[in-house]
């Protein structure tokens, strides 16, 4: 327990300290085109984040269901040798409505990304 | 309280040995893709006068970048914006503390494990931590409050949530081989013998979880053939918007990446610290003849190989990101989607068979 506790207070201040150095050490010179946003060269428009498509949201659904059985797999794995051929069954009917899942997924299009 | 000073010395020295290797990968990569595209590299940084082959570069860089201006846009999310380059660098530096450097050394009658912390669950540890660090990626994008910044943000947090899983999925099999989730206890595993002389190493194994964990970390280190969160030379990636050694430690962070992978690969896939055919007392050769050897050269040999096989996974990293072009994007997604999951699916489903047969 106590290692956990000094890796971490360790690993944190170092952190901490990276951060905070340039603060301490840097120059500090400032002016009007530094301070505006990159936006590739071309003359800075407006403030902040517009709304933008989350095209994403569907991989992170994707990745919820499949983290999970990930999960699920593990202790299966670590048990696998002492229960055998029933560990087997249950894991292959598992398997199997998971790839029902996957199959209906794909068919469906969550896996083109063009769109 | 002599325990306590052990464990902060074990911490100390882990550290220092991460972030030494870390700073000389950089100066790897330079020199190598110099050796790649026929140019001499890195050679000028030296002290006084004295330069051998540019070795001193990697604390000229850090020095130099310790001296840089702290610059927080002012249009930005300045707490969040702060705590980005941290959480990116500390949950990837602190999975170092659960990788076996050797086995145990004894000292004046005490044991010492060369390990700073031997977790039950360590490997499951490395992964939590490991993905853990992408919310370093989401908050530099989010935080910066710039449209390019966001979307790369975005891009890069979706490559590596998919690479998550295909990355889980290739290790079930090695757990089924050696049912355990310590990693000591896996490399311990690993010393046994196949057949009386094939160390029963994870590559001998598990060759194709091996393949697809290799592919999927490549993916989360975000370099090149994977690097799409940011292609320095043409797409806008997560951190424009950060200068010094906040930008350093996005970019140390890579590196870091890369020296995790190849002690991962190391400890679960080529036997850690193991020497084949070296037991604790020396050489046991399997036609027979043996090496006796005392026990301070045996743990000598064992920290040496865990070195070698790391700096040559660190060393095939750096070859392939200078050998190959980008990927594009749907080609990424597919890659780890369409290819290595069902592939890693495959894998589970046959190791179960041959294990039950």
């Amino acid at each position: 327990m106590i290692e956990l506790f000094l890796v971490f207070v360790i690993f944190g201040f170092l952190g901490v300290l990276l951060v905070v150095m340039n603060k301490l050490l840097g120059p500090k010179r400032s002016n009007p085109t530094k301070e505006s946003p990159f936006e590739c060269g071309s003359p800075y428009l407006q403030d902040g984040i517009n709304p933008f498509p989350l095209k994403y949201s569907l991989v992170a659904f994707l990745f919820l269901l499949f983290d999970i059985e990930v999960v699920f797999f593990f202790p299966w794995a670590l048990v696998f040798k002492e229960i055998g051929i029933t560990a087997l069954i249950v894991m292959f009917a598992y398997i199997f409505i998971l790839l029902i899942g996957f199959i209906y997924a794909w068919k469906k299009g969550a896996f083109q990304w063009e769109r | 309280m002599s325990e306590t000073i052990i464990i902060l010395i074990k911490v100390v020295c882990a550290l220092v040995w991460f972030l030494l290797i870390t700073l000389y990968l950089t100066w790897v990569e330079r020199k190598e893709s110099a050796v790649i595209q026929d140019r001499i590299g890195a050679n000028r940084a030296s002290i006084l006068g004295i330069r051998i082959i540019g070795l001193f570069q990697p604390f000229a860089d850090a020095i130099k970048m310790i001296f840089k201006e702290d610059f927080t846009p002012r249009f930005s999310r300045r707490f969040l914006h702060n705590l980005a380059p941290f959480i990116s660098f500390f949950f990837v530096a602190i999975t170092i503390s659960a990788i076996p450097f050797g086995d145990v050394l004894r000292i004046g009658g005490q044991e010492i494990k060369l390990q700073v912390m031997d977790i039950n669950v360590g490997l499951l540890f490395v992964l939590a931590m490991l993905s853990l660090g992408i919310y370093g990626i989401i908050l530099s994008g989010w935080s910066s409050n710039n449209r390019y910044a966001l979307i790369g943000g975005m891009r890069g947090a979706a490559q590596l949530i998919s690479y998550e899983v295909a990355l889980g999925l290739s290790l079930i099999g090695l757990i089924m081989v050696y049912p355990s989730l310590n990693l000591s206890t896996i490399v311990h595993y690993q010393g046994e013998l196949l057949f009386g002389w094939l160390p029963k190493w994870g590559v001998f194994l598990q060759p194709l979880g091996l393949l697809i964990f290799f592919f999927a970390a490549l993916a989360e280190t975000k370099r090149i053939p994977f690097d799409l969160p940011e292609g320095e030379n043409e797409i806008v990636g997560f951190f424009t918007e950060y200068s010094g050694l906040k930008w350093g430690l996005f970019m140390m962070t890579d590196f870091m990446e890369v020296l995790i992978v190849s002690t991962l690969l190391t400890t679960l896939f080529f036997g850690g610290w193991q020497v084949p055919w070296l037991a604790a007392d020396g050489f046991h050769f399997p036609w027979g003849s043996e090496w006796l050897l005392p026990h301070g050269i045996v743990v000598i040999f064992q920290v040496a190989a865990f070195n070698i096989k790391v700096f040559f996974f660190c060393w095939l990293q750096i070859l392939i990101r200078w050998t190959y072009p980008r990927f594009r994007y749907d080609q990424v997604m597919d890659l780890g989607w369409k290819l290595l999951i069902p592939l890693s699916l495959a894998n589970i489903v046959a190791t179960a068979i041959l294990l039950s047969i």
